[in-house]
């Protein structure tokens, strides 16, 4: 790892300040994924902004029809919050599914939606819910969030802050893991939401996206068997060691289903 | 450059100066000489860095010392009673052979007391579940789960100090 400056953030202001005053520096949340990249020199930040004291960014709020979930709660709190489990049990089961027990202890919901890992989980809960993310400058819509790989619309300098989950009427995540390293080889999270079903899908392409044949399909009937034939174009997902693109693409039609199976549960 | 790092470790409050690149675990090993916390594969993989960070298991090569500013970290070297009495996971891991080499237990055990705590009857297949981030490559894992079954039938075994 390369030499870098740290800093302790008290609250959201001061890191705001810290961030503005050095064009190089980073936010620290969790750091399960930051502090590896550094380790292979990936990233080479020249100051590391830690929010792991601005305790204002840990909560989880549970009011009328959202869920609100501060930027730094870990996924081992979401997981095990009785709250997110009686209102939106897919998202505490996707928090409860990522990486290992100690990854979870001290990975946040802001960090990986962040950084935006193609094969990230959460990405696909914010993607499939509707959800808002909320930053120090504005709320944006989770459609309008993520551009790509590793690429989203936070400007420089902006943090966020917190999420905000519209309770779905059902919903549910799938997920088909690299059997070496636990990542979404796919993961298809789908719900259905009162403004109609939503499909996303993560590890598959360069980034998150939404199936809309799959989404009007569940419109007319919620049903796996309305999912079941239908195949998601090859030709703009990855291909890697781990599985051609083909392949990628058959996962999706077999995870959707399942994913409707288990919403309806 | 330097910062100043403060945090208490197996009950005794520890402060130095170190470089802000330094990971936790090599504060652990190489600063206090607390060498029962290993390095494995150094990429968060194999968990056998693993200590407790205010009572919740973590990966130590995976945060730099400064993250663990301020809290209650727990090693290895920190699970047995003073007197020597091994801890009912320590034990447990001893009565069922649940090592071969041993280069792996060390994490094991810290990870499995976690476990323990946050599943307190656990079956196998979630002993096998919530295990995800530890690797033994002598794949000795049916013991190492056998030794966990046992020890959850003792609550001491998810309580450190108790």
């Amino acid at each position: 790892m390369y030499a870098f400056n740290y800093k302790k953030a008290q609250s959201v202001d001061e890191a705001t300040k810290a961030l503005a005053a050095d064009g190089e520096a980073k936010l620290l949340a969790g750091g399960q994924s930051l502090i590896a990249s550094m380790k292979l020199r990936l990233a080479q930040p020249s100051q590391l902004v830690d929010l792991g004291k601005v305790e204002a960014l840990r909560y989880i709020k549970v009011a009328g029809s959202t869920v609100e979930i501060g930027a730094m709660t870990n996924h081992a709190t979401v997981a095990a919050s009785a709250e997110v489990k009686k209102a939106i049990p897919a998202l505490a089961a996707l928090a409860g599914d990522i990486g290992d027990r100690q990854v979870r202890n001290m990975g946040t919901i802001g960090g990986s939606v962040a950084l935006n890992d193609p094969a990230a989980d959460y990405p696909a809960a914010c993607l499939g819910l509707g959800a808002t993310i909320i930053t120090t400058k504005r709320k944006i819509a989770a459609d309008d969030f993520f551009l790509g790989m590793y690429e989203t619309a936070l400007e420089v300098g902006e943090i966020i802050t917190g999420f905000s989950f519209p309770v779905p009427k059902r919903a549910a995540y799938m997920k088909f893991k690299n059997p070496a390293s636990r990542f979404a080889l796919v993961g298809v999270f789908v719900a259905e939401t009162a403004q109609g079903p939503r499909v996303a899908v993560t590890g598959a392409g360069p980034g998150v996206f939404r199936v809309k044949d799959m989404e009007a399909a569940l419109a007319k009937s919620f049903t796996p068997e309305a999912v079941a034939g239908i195949k998601v174009p090859a030709d703009n997902l990855n291909s890697d060691l781990h599985a051609q693109a083909d392949y990628r693409a058959h996962l999706i039609t077999v995870m959707a289903r399942r994913a409707v199976e288990k919403a309806l549960q | 450059m330097a910062v100043k790092v403060s945090m208490t470790v197996n009950g005794k409050a520890v402060s130095h100066e170190v470089e802000e690149r330094t990971l936790l675990v090599n504060y652990i090993r190489e600063t206090l000489g607390l060498t029962g916390t290993h390095v494995g594969c150094d990429t968060a993989q194999c968990g056998a860095c693993t200590v407790h960070m205010d009572g919740k298991a973590i990966k130590s090569c995976n945060i730099v010392a400064m993250q663990a500013e301020g809290t209650k970290i727990t090693t290895i070297e920190g699970v047995a009673s003073a007197d020597g009495t091994l801890h009912p996971m320590q034990q447990a891991f001893k009565e069922h052979h649940g090592l071969q080499c041993g280069f792996c237990t060390p994490g094991m055990i810290m990870s499995a007391i976690d476990l323990v705590k946050n599943f307190p009857n656990p079956t196998d297949t979630q002993i096998r579940e919530q295990l995800e981030g530890n690797l033994c490559r002598c794949t000795g894992y049916h013991n190492i789960v056998k030794a966990i079954k046992a020890a959850s039938a003792d609550p001491k075994s998810a309580v450190i100090g108790g």
